[in-house]
């Protein structure tokens, strides 16, 4: 089997459009929820989320490429060439065969669809521009990363609603190690925060209308997020032979089904994925310094993700650090592990844990140390990432400081 | 220059990123480096600016009953659809 490195790390989100800025949030606990703006907003009882500011596609891409790039697929592009440039990585002839993407989304262009579901239903038309099914499918973002970077190995999207992404990562990793690939391009792109994205989850009824304050007694459900954080991870005796920079080991991966409810979060799945997970990577619960939660701010999330916690790590539950950058970024569906990793990447290299921001009372069912509203410095050697997604599909990934 | 001829000139010109004084009626679509999917997307155009609707099945241009190989033609090809479907 082959080590598994991360060579090259790219994001935009509602903290900042590139790991620089996204890191800085994440330090000073800054919290890039705020009012949507959004068309209809006054229809919507939910009004708030974690939405992209300070990004004119026109400035990035040409009048063709927004034409065929939905704003999940533009997220996707911007992230990928910030990790790819930081990787040094080029695809040519044998590379190219043996490098290809794999990406989670929930929604794939929902913008897309909502635009022209506005299009024909309300306006009455009979015709919608032909590059509505290019531009809306879910491995839309996949494909244009593949035909930018020339990566034409295997190449798919995985959608697992909230663990889309670390499915995605989960099954990158497994390419590498087991030799099928050199390099796999990497994690997840979401954009739903348009009318019928948020109207849609308001059905649900689980969504807050204030904060997402994951953990905190007065949570009252979670805040949607939008963007996208893209990895590059690399074979390890090829990223040495080159001498790249490595910025983290992944170690281990696993993924569970709680085969219960379609929406209900059962311990038991969530305890399975992350004891397979620690045993994926041949470690004790003990050498776990940081968990990045799920953390969705939902009643029953947050209190069933801290009793998996407390089964699996017994004692050690109380003495490592568990946060969720949700609280920051809100909840950005099928893009959320992944962006949510560079919290992890954050912690390894430059032993600051992200904080909980929002938090405001302690909740006896979640009492574990949630870094609340303060980055805390601290180093750690190994770090773990959850996802539990509606659907009862748990996926979890083991990352390793590299040194 | 016919307000119709015009129009069409400047879809295809946007189209195919060119100034439309470097477009001429004798320029096939190809040679202005427009490819199939931009093909139909100037069809689209055109028939959202023509209020018409232009029968064309991209599986097999050659099949279709409609010229669309140059400028002149898709101006011609227009005018023929504008007479027909405005009547």
């Amino acid at each position: 089997m082959n080590r598994v490195v991360i060579t090259g790390q790219g994001t935009i989100n509602a903290l900042g459009l590139n790991v620089a800025d996204t890191y800085a949030a994440f330090k000073d606990g800054r919290c890039g929820i705020g009012p949507l703006v959004l068309r209809d907003v006054e229809r919507l009882s939910i009004r708030i989320g974690g939405q992209v500011k300070g990004y004119d596609p026109e400035t990035t891409f040409n009048r063709q490429q927004i034409a065929l790039y939905d704003r999940f697929t533009q997220f996707t592009l911007i992230a990928a060439r910030e990790a790819l440039l930081q990787s040094g990585l080029e695809f040519h002839d044998e590379l190219a065969e043996q490098s290809g993407v794999i990406l989670g989304t929930a929604g794939g262009g929902m913008q897309t669809s909502d635009e022209n579901y506005r299009s024909v239903y309300e306006a009455g038309k009979n015709r919608v521009h032909p590059f509505v099914v290019p531009k809306l499918m879910n491995n839309a973002a996949c494909s244009h990363v593949s035909m930018t970077y020339n990566l034409k190995g295997p190449s798919f999207t995985v959608a697992t609603a909230c663990a889309s992404s670390n499915h995605a990562m989960g099954q990158a990793f497994y390419f590498v190690r087991s030799g099928m690939a050199k390099v796999m391009v990497t994690g997840g792109s979401e954009s739903m925060l348009c009318f019928g994205g948020i109207k849609a989850w308001e059905g649900l009824r689980v969504m807050s209308k204030d904060a997402c304050r994951p953990f905190s007694a007065n949570r009252n459900g979670m805040v949607q997020g939008e963007g996208a954080a893209i990895f590059v991870f690399e074979d390890y005796e090829h990223a040495r032979a080159r001498g790249a920079n490595i910025l983290a080991e992944v170690v281990g991966f696993a993924m569970s089904s709680d085969a219960a409810d379609i929406v209900m979060p059962s311990k038991q799945g969530a305890a399975r994925a992350i004891f397979g997970a620690l045993k994926d990577a041949k470690i004790n619960p003990d050498e776990v310094g940081y968990i990045n939660a799920h953390g969705t701010g939902t009643a029953a999330n947050d209190k069933t993700e801290c009793a998996a916690v407390a089964d699996v790590f017994g004692h050690h539950a109380n003495n490592l650090m568990m946060s969720s950058t949700k609280s920051m970024h809100g909840h950005v569906i099928g893009g959320t592990g992944a962006i949510e990793l560079l919290a992890c990447t954050m912690a390894l290299n430059e032993g600051i844990i992200a904080p909980t921001v929002g938090y405001q009372e302690p909740d006896p069912e979640c009492a574990l140390d949630i870094v609340p509203n303060q980055s805390r410095e601290a180093r750690v050697d190994y770090v773990l990432s959850n996802a539990f997604a509606f659907g009862g599909q748990n996926a979890v990934l083991v990352l390793k400081k590299f040194a | 220059m016919t307000e119709l001829t015009r129009k069409v000139i400047s879809i295809i010109a946007e189209q195919a990123v060119l100034e439309v004084s470097d477009v001429k009626t004798t320029d096939t679509l190809e040679g202005l480096g427009i490819d199939s999917l931009g093909l139909v997307e100037s069809i689209f155009a055109i028939e959202e600016t023509f209020d018409i609707s232009v029968p064309y099945n991209a599986n097999n241009p050659a099949e279709n009953d409609i010229d669309l190989t140059s400028v002149q033609a898709v101006i011609n090809a227009v005018r023929a659809l504008v007479e027909q479907q405005h009547r």
